[in-house]
């Protein structure tokens, strides 16, 4: 709708809306300096605060426990309907073929053959009901299951001195997370929701599930995942989200 | 005429930072509010700090450390110097309620810059522990499970979300009578800055 709008548009139009812009622009300059949404994008202080996130990242890895586990709750407790969440609105969820997955492996690990689906069902199987936290403040419990990803880290004869574990995504999202969240007993690559097939929304075939983190380092589609020292970033990340984003 | 220090260099200094620091929590933490409102209703953006709900964030937890390290430089003076229990101790409801009332009825017992009115006393000792509920619920928000048994003493993380969301207006409501007052009483203004005030005998 709005592209439509904007792309028949006559010019008077858009001087228009041009002059509306600057004349609100004038009369909300002081607020909006005092408010900072232009001081955020100053070159100079946006190379602080993203200091200051690194300087963060660093404070949560001191902080995090690897042996320390997220509370997990009755079932009783689970959020009914979980929310679905993404950078795209729910219509627009990719259908994933089951039949066709090949799940690829790549950087430091010695078994770089790919997965199939049913590979991934016949592995060692576990279950949380966990809280899920949204970066944007609400969170949700859930029940998950699926192959805990220090097992299949060592399965694959992954090198667990490397830094990190990175993602790629069948819906076009990435991300990556440090090694020693992915070695917390409760990081999960998770196959099933609420004792179901993960159905497309929450992931399917594959998401990753880390109670110890932020909603939004819970890649879903999972396509394949590497193991690095070099930081691969992520989807949020890049835009200014932190990256260790850790509970 | 005689002049006398009412507020030492290292309250002045700290005042300031912490001025500049609680803008920067509070106008941050509208814009993350905004994000997944607990009630009804948004902060208007032109008073938030960010742009959008990134920026917050890098606002929020950068202006976390000038709060919290400032206010640790502050409470450590306030309480080694004596500080604390000179200028806000004691502090009695009844003598509170009497200067409230004395307060509203225009009769602002505050002649005396130097010495802090039962009010005025429990309005900054309020201040002080609404921080530190700020501080903790924060740190509950932040790291839930790192920090699970401070979560679970305010109702884990969405108990904390309300607790630190209260902790805020609670801050807020001081802070603006605080400016209130100190516009009707002008010439406490420039002390904050000086430190000190000419006695007249």
């Amino acid at each position: 709708m709005d592209r439509n709008f904007s792309i028949h548009r006559s010019p008077e139009v858009a001087n228009l809306e041009r002059r509306l812009f600057l004349k609100r622009g004038l009369s909300l300059g002081a607020l909006s300096l005092l408010a900072g949404c232009e001081i955020t994008d100053q070159e100079g202080v946006q190379r602080v605060l993203l200091a200051m996130s690194r300087w963060n990242d660093g404070v949560q890895d001191w902080l995090f426990d690897p042996k320390r586990l997220a509370p997990e709750f009755p079932e009783s407790q689970i959020t009914r309907p979980f929310p679905f969440n993404g950078y795209y609105p729910e219509s627009e969820v990719r259908e994933i073929d089951g039949a066709s997955y090949k799940l690829e492996l790549a950087g430091m690990v010695r078994e770089k053959k790919p997965w199939t689906l049913s590979e991934l069902y016949a592995l060692p199987q576990v279950s949380q009901v966990t809280r899920h936290i949204c970066v944007e403040g609400w969170s949700a419990i859930g029940k998950w299951s699926g192959v805990r990803f220090s097992d299949f880290l060592a399965r694959i004869g992954a090198d667990t001195s490397a830094k990190y574990v990175g993602f790629q995504c069948a819906d076009d999202y990435y991300g990556s997370i440090d090694m020693a969240t992915a070695l917390h007993p409760q990081t999960q690559l998770s196959l099933r929701y609420a004792d179901e097939t993960l159905p497309p929304k929450y992931g399917y075939p594959m998401k990753l599930r880390i109670p110890t983190k932020l909603g939004f380092k819970n890649p879903k589609h999972i396509a394949a995942i590497f193991v690095t020292n070099e930081y691969p970033g992520g989807y949020w990340e890049d835009k200014g989200y932190n990256w260790y984003s850790g509970s | 005429m005689q002049t006398v220090l009412i507020h030492p260099l290292v309250v002045r200094i700290t005042h300031w930072i912490n001025v500049l620091a609680i803008l920067i929590m509070i106008t941050s933490g509208w814009a993350i509010y905004n994000a997944s409102p607990l009630f009804g209703f948004e902060i208007p953006y032109a008073v938030t700090l960010g742009g959008w709900l990134a920026g917050a964030l890098q606002w929020h937890f950068a202006g976390m450390w000038l709060f919290a390290l400032n206010g640790l430089v502050y409470l450590a003076y306030g309480i080694a110097s004596g500080h604390f229990r000179r200028k806000l101790l004691p502090v009695t409801p009844r003598a509170v309620l009497h200067d409230i009332r004395e307060a509203l009825r225009g009769h602002l017992a505050h002649d005396d810059l130097s010495v802090y009115n039962a009010a005025q006393r429990a309005a900054y000792v309020a201040l002080i522990l609404a921080l530190m509920l700020l501080v903790a619920t924060g740190l509950a928000i932040w790291k839930p499970v790192q920090f699970y048994s401070l979560a679970r003493l305010m109702g884990d993380y969405e108990g904390a979300r309300y607790l630190h969301f209260f902790a805020m207006s609670a801050v807020f409501l001081i802070v603006v009578i605080h400016v209130i007052m100190v516009i009707l009483v002008p010439r406490t203004f420039p002390t904050m800055f000086t430190g000190r005030f000419r006695r007249t005998p």
